[in-house]
């Protein structure tokens, strides 16, 4: 079986986000660039149901401008055997991404597609869900556990859900999200960093899928959240009481 | 003299802590802590206390390995650590004037929202504060590649024995007017005078930081791997530590939430090499390249590379908590030298001969700058134990023409061991700088120089 995991070049969860003047997006320029949290835990279950015999290939997919191929080196450094780079110019929203996922998966016939639960920029949590939908295969989103059962190709899958955890059975092919306490995600070693350097990137455009690139909404201002207002230090019952009857008029 | 209630404290719990060193070693019996918000209130107590002959311990962040920052006796308490505004900062320049109770960890926010850094980084960083890193000379994780704190400090302020303030606090590159004297403030210790503002030169934050863990199989592949690192990649080489197979394994064990980034099994030595520039693609393929070159040469067993900030931390987190851990595993005899390169690891093997079962030896530091922490960890403090580390390690590290504190100062612990490591006409000459600048001793008495020259 082969596992195709997308994976997502983001702003490192680290960094101070500031926003731009223009107020159009958040300052990447100089700003440390990383694989999205989520997609590297979907990467290290990939990884790890290879290991464990279920799977004979793990390919990782990325799509936007030519720098994901650096993301696409972590990943093959983290020990996926190909990768693949779908070019695109700008930004992609979930629903294209969707669209262009479901014609790789057509030539690659994977049996399952694993992909972080959201992407930590723009939070939308779609595309795993929209491109189960486009395939009309079983997804099982949020996940924190994942086990296979290879005679009768199906995946039980534990979501973490508001109430709890919720266990799911899925045919497969499939489509998985990961959830932050699936796995630990593995560091890239060097003697893999060093194989990684001649395992195939394969480019693909767009065009040559048959996709459109097009968004259906357009950000309209991105603002940062108004300032948490100084709280004050008061110095007797009296005072609070003043306070919220005069004030804050509650009581 | 009139201070605020907030400024004088005669409480018992909060005399608890700040009669202890942060090593739970050192316990003075001071019964007054006193906070002051000003300069002009640190001069007024020592003039005060100057012209009663009353002794007085300056105190920042009480981070001090050496038990230079908690009295003896009961001597006065001047903490400047209500001292915390930032004064000014120049954008240009990278120029940085402040109060000495800043807490370093906060100035690197500060610094880091204009795009700056600290020239220097501890473990410490939480809690120590930029007087008394400048009274220690603290030398830290980036000394490698930007140098001491005698190169960084562009000016002081600091307050002398009798109450005089000394407004040395430039915030010029080049000034070659006269005897500078601020270098005698750096790094004495508090016992030449109160620090009380400091004026630094921050270097700019470059955008590209690469960090990789490596192991190595013997002592003097860390060795030559350093020589190596300093050659092929030394514009951008921001730090080089290691640590030895016991240091790793007691942060494995001790410590919270840290895992062995490398694989089993354990090696006998892990390095962290870390690079700072300002291209993220150049940088990388650079590190690669020497990384996979020393590997092909056998200089390293294995080794990772951080992919994203939070493993960076991670590898940071291993290095910066061994002293942690080493507290947490029991009682630790802590020393801090500077030896040659090529020699220093043969102190721990020759220490691990000494103590035997008695203790675990354990090596770790700043290889870059040849610094050696060798720590001892025991269960309990023992007498018989320190009989055959000092003056052992003393002896070894005078013979070698090391230093007996690369860093950490003299404090308490090594007052009397001076010689070891300065000659008796350097000494003497100290000596007779200190009875200018503080004629009635009042300042951090006890400490740093030995006791034979206060007679």
């Amino acid at each position: 079986m082969k596992i195709m995991v997308a994976v997502k070049r983001v702003v490192d969860y680290a960094v101070k986000i500031r926003v731009r003047p223009d107020k159009n997006g958040v300052e990447t320029q100089n700003v440390k660039m990383s694989m999205n949290p989520f997609c590297e835990i979907a990467l290290e279950e990939a990884l790890k149901i290879k290991e464990s015999g279920f799977a004979k290939e793990v390919v990782a997919v990325s799509m936007g401008p030519s720098n994901c191929v650096d993301t696409l080196r972590t990943g093959l450094a983290m020990g996926a055997d190909r990768a693949i780079h779908v070019e695109a110019s700008r930004d992609l929203v979930p629903l294209t991404v969707a669209k262009l996922l479901k014609k790789l998966v057509e030539v690659e016939n994977p049996g399952l597609l694993i992909l972080g639960k959201q992407a930590i920029d723009d939070d939308c949590n779609q595309t795993g869900q929209m491109i189960a939908g486009l395939l009309g295969w079983p997804q099982g989103t949020f996940a924190s556990k994942v086990v296979l059962d290879k005679e009768k190709h199906t995946a039980s899958v534990d979501r973490e859900v508001d109430g709890g955890l919720e266990t799911l059975c899925l045919d497969l092919p499939a489509v998985i999200t990961t959830d932050l306490r699936l796995n630990q995600p593995r560091y890239a070693t060097l003697p893999n960093i060093m194989k990684a350097k001649s395992k195939p990137i394969k480019k693909y455009t767009p065009e040559e899928l048959n996709v459109e690139i097009k968004s259906d909404f357009e950000v309209v201002q991105v603002t940062e959240p108004p300032k948490r207002k100084a709280g004050v230090i008061l110095s007797s019952v009296d005072e609070l009481i003043d306070k919220l009857k005069n004030e804050a008029h509650v009581i | 003299m009139r201070f605020g209630e907030k400024s004088v404290i005669q409480d018992e719990d909060r005399l608890e802590t700040v009669n202890t060193d942060w090593m739970h070693k050192y316990r003075g019996s001071s019964k007054l802590l006193l906070q002051p918000r000003s300069t002009e209130e640190v001069a007024q107590i020592l003039n005060y206390c100057n012209s009663r002959c009353l002794a007085v311990v300056p105190q920042g962040g009480n981070t001090g390995l050496v038990g230079g920052s908690v009295p003896v006796f009961d001597e006065v308490i001047v903490n400047v650590g209500s001292m915390n505004n930032i004064i000014s900062f120049d954008t240009v320049s990278g120029i940085l004037v402040c109060e000495a109770g800043c807490i370093l960890e906060n100035l690197i926010s500060f610094l880091d929202n204009q795009g700056f850094i600290m020239p220097l980084d501890l473990g410490a960083k939480g809690s120590c504060q930029i007087g008394g890193n400048v009274s220690t000379n603290a030398g830290g994780l980036r000394l490698v590649r930007y140098g001491s704190l005698h190169g960084n400090v562009l000016g002081l302020e600091a307050v002398l024995a009798n109450g005089d303030v000394l407004d040395m606090l430039g915030t010029l590159r080049k000034d070659n007017t006269g005897y500078d004297l601020k270098h005698l403030f750096i790094g004495s210790e508090g016992s030449l005078g109160i620090v009380t503002k400091v004026s630094i030169l921050t270097p700019p934050k470059l955008s590209s930081v690469n960090i990789a863990f490596l192991a190595c199989r013997d002592y003097s592949s860390c060795q030559k791997l350093l020589m190596e690192a300093k050659r092929k990649m030394g514009e951008i080489l921001s730090a080089f530590e290691f640590l030895d197979i016991e240091a790793m394994d007691l942060v494995l064990n001790h410590l919270d939430g840290v895992r062995n980034p490398l694989p089993a099994p354990m090696h006998n030595f892990y390095v962290l090499i870390e690079t700072t520039g300002s291209d993220e693609s150049y940088d990388r393929e650079k590190l690669e390249a020497f990384l996979l070159s020393s590997m092909e040469g056998g200089l390293i067993s294995d080794g990772v590379l951080a992919q994203d900030i939070n493993q960076a931390s991670s590898f940071w987190r291993i290095r910066e908590g061994v002293p942690e851990a080493l507290m947490k595993a029991g009682a630790v005899y802590k020393y801090d030298l500077s030896l040659p390169v090529e020699r220093m690891y043969d102190l721990v093997d020759d220490m691990r001969t000494r103590l035997g079962d008695s203790a675990r030896v354990v090596g770790y530091g700043h290889l870059g700058d040849g610094n050696l922490h060798l720590n001892v960890s025991a269960p309990q403090y023992d007498d018989k134990i320190l009989e055959q580390i000092e003056p052992y390690v003393y002896e070894w590290t005078s013979k070698h023409r090391g230093s007996i504190s690369a860093e950490h100062g003299l404090g308490l612990m090594k007052a009397n061991k001076i010689y070891y490591s300065k000659s008796p006409e350097t000494v003497k000459t100290m000596g007779s700088i200190k009875k200018l600048l503080d004629p009635n001793g009042i300042l951090n008495p006890y400490k740093v120089l030995p006791h034979s020259l206060d007679s």
